[in-house]
């Protein structure tokens, strides 16, 4: 009988349930893994090379680009961590706006993963069912920043602007009736809030869509329950955060533990998981949809009530209104200086964590007065968890390794920066 | 959220007694480790109750070399030009085959950081090392104390050059497969050594020097912001 020996196996960096550009390689005994090892880096821009080179206020766009599913959580880390080194107030107004934005986020992050988790798995229907969702979150995004995934909407000291009070519409074409086009557009008379409040009033149900497809569902549970699983002890050695940490057990969110914004003003609940493996993992982010939506809905009733400015007067930092530049010298220096030099930052360092859709979202920026950072570190969730897909994969089937990359909710924008 | 941090400021400070560089930085507490010292101090900070930072969020290295640099001089600008006072010996500047010449400077060039979190005592500490030789930086590997660190000193080296002793599989991360140098060093050019394209002669890809020409559309200024006199200002512009 001739000697069965391993094998290595190369999955990706082009394959489609590798999230990206993820080159996997496999040791397989069988269609048993043996050792995974990743390769990551393949989308490595250098974020925090080039915000070395560009004043603090430009560099907000390319936060975007990380985790470009959750695209304003990042930014929140990066003005955060500007504004401990600043010191400067942020408006009530643009606080409530800014923890709306962070829980349409989370749920428009959590619908991709959903939809991407589910096809990876075989639930072909999951992804259609998710992008619907996210197609009425992404025209907010729109609404409010014109760009429906790039946002750079916050700001050091606030966000860009107020909420607008029209929604884009949708208009007749080739392709869409006049009563299909009106039919659309009947969310939409109103301003921003009332579309989104329509959403929300909606959006539980449409949650129970989705588990009436998987949480119950046969193949679903085959391919998630008892995979991956991560003992709690584990997954803090391994410096899992977020739903990972969750999944595992372990009641620990940012939002809770060191609330950040009006975190501590609005009433939402943590889920946790108990047995750490996928399925857990996937009720924790479910229901994690579920608080988010109430807190937008908290928010939106706040917002109603509270109007005022959504940006700091500290024109140091933030730019002044157009028209006072036109009678006032002092404002138009202000200007001129802030779009040519940019601000400086006091000498310093600071970690400013925000609780990402993904985990624990971290900046460490080194300041050295100048109007540049020094050294700018992103603390991805997804680098951690990355790290750990050799322990979590080992001695699982080769379909597995798909759903730990789900469950793991990777994206590369993040893990290489 | 302060009252931890004091109290944690306090309880380190009695423990370590003879490091006389914990400190309250902007947000957290800051302690500066030797790297002989770093796996005992690192493992009791993990096991001691009182403090039980059982994870670690981050690592990452620093280059300080050119810490507090200015690349532009107001006086020089107001009596030349805007391109004539840009100092052509900084980062953004480099181009391939220039060398830099880094400031003399005390202080050691490099520097392994660690962010701590307790989550029993809902605190985080950062934990400092700087390497003692800036020629070759060895700071000893944690990947023993938190598992996770395995990554993040793989990154640290890939990028900074920055050698974790006892780390068993100390390869390059996130830069090329045959990457040469190391690109958040201070010393290496923002546009990069090499560029790729494929060369249909060849038929696959080749590397040759960049071409493209670095720019820098703003320079790096320091000012003397008198907002923040609180002692911690900076040098003001050198010129």
């Amino acid at each position: 009988m001739p000697e069965i020996r391993n094998y290595t196996l190369n999955f990706g960096p082009q394959h489609p349930a590798a999230h990206g550009v993820l080159r996997l390689v496999l040791e397989m005994d069988g269609e048993v893994v043996e050792r995974a090892d990743p390769h990551i880096g393949l989308l490595h821009r250098g974020t925090e090379k080039l915000a070395e080179s560009k004043p603090y206020n430009q560099t907000i766009g390319y936060m975007d680009r990380l985790d470009y599913v959750s695209t304003m959580v990042n930014e929140h880390g990066y003005v955060l961590a500007i504004e401990k080194l600043l010191g400067v107030e942020v408006p009530e107004r643009a606080q409530y706006i800014r923890v709306m934005f962070d829980e349409i986020t989370r749920i428009l992050n959590h619908l991709m993963w959903l939809g991407a988790h589910g096809l990876d798995v075989g639930a072909m229907s999951m992804f259609l069912y998710c992008f619907r969702e996210r197609e009425d979150l992404m025209d907010c995004y729109e609404a409010v920043s014109g760009a429906r995934l790039h946002a750079t909407y916050y700001r050091p000291g606030g966000v860009s602007r107020d909420l607008p009070d029209t929604m884009p519409q949708y208009e007749e074409s080739r392709w869409r009736s006049k009563a299909n086009a009106s039919k659309l557009n009947e969310a939409r008379d109103g301003s921003m809030l009332d579309f989104l409040e329509d959403f929300c009033n909606r959006f539980p149900a449409l949650i129970d869509e989705y588990e009436t497809l998987l949480t119950d569902n046969r193949i679903w549970k085959q391919r998630t329950v008892g995979i991956g699983v991560v003992t709690p002890e584990r997954a803090l050695q391994l410096g899992f955060t977020g739903a990972m940490l969750r999944g595992s057990g372990i009641e620990w969110d940012l939002r809770k533990k060191q609330p950040y914004e009006v975190y501590d003003k609005v009433d939402f609940d943590i889920p946790v998981g108990t047995n750490g493996d996928c399925y857990d993992r996937y009720l924790v982010r479910v229901e994690e949809m579920r608080q988010s939506n109430r807190i937008v809905e908290q928010c939106i009733e706040w917002l109603r009530v509270n109007p005022g400015p959504v940006l700091t007067e500290d024109h140091k930092v933030s730019p002044p209104r157009r028209a006072d530049m036109k009678g006032d010298m002092e404002a138009l220096i202000h200007h001129f200086k802030l779009f040519t030099e940019g601000f400086c930052l006091p000498v310093g360092e600071a970690y400013a964590a925000v609780e990402h859709p993904k985990g624990e979202f971290g900046c460490y920026l080194i300041s050295d007065g100048a109007n540049k950072p020094y050294r700018l570190k992103v603390r991805a969730p997804g680098f951690a968890h990355m790290a750990a897909m050799d322990e979590m994969a080992r001695g699982h089937m080769l379909s597995d390794v798909v759903a730990i990359i789900g469950t793991q909710d990777i994206v590369f924008g993040e893990v290489d920066r | 959220m302060n009252q931890s941090l004091q109290t944690l400021l306090d309880k380190l400070s009695a423990k370590y007694a003879d490091n006389n560089t914990i400190s309250l930085s902007v947000d957290l507490v800051e302690m500066h480790v030797k790297p002989e010292d770093l796996i005992e101090v690192a493992t009791q900070l993990r096991d001691d109750p009182e403090f039980a930072f059982v994870q670690m969020s981050d690592l990452c290295g620093v280059d300080y070399a050119t810490f507090g640099e200015a690349e532009w001089s107001t006086a020089t600008t107001s009596q030349a030009s805007f391109s004539r006072a840009v100092d052509s010996n900084s980062i953004g500047r480099l181009s391939f085959g220039s060398g830099m010449e880094l400031p003399d400077s005390s202080r050691p060039r490099f520097a392994s950081v660690m962010h701590l979190l307790s989550l029993d005592h809902n605190v985080r500490l950062r934990l400092v090392c700087p390497a003692a030789d800036d020629e070759m930086p060895v700071v000893p590997s944690v990947t023993n104390i938190w598992a996770c660190a395995d990554w993040y000193e793989r990154e640290s080296f890939d990028l900074f050059g920055i050698l974790y002793d006892g780390h068993n599989d100390l390869r390059r991360i996130l830069t090329d497969y045959g990457f040469v140098g190391h690109p958040f060093r201070k010393d290496f050019p923002l546009i990069g050594n090499v560029e790729m394209r494929f060369d249909p002669v060849k038929g696959r890809v080749v590397y040759e020097p960049v071409t493209i020409e670095p720019r820098v559309l703003v320079p790096r200024v320091i000012r003397d912001d008198s907002r923040y006199d609180n002692g911690a200002v900076p040098e003001s512009d050198n010129a």
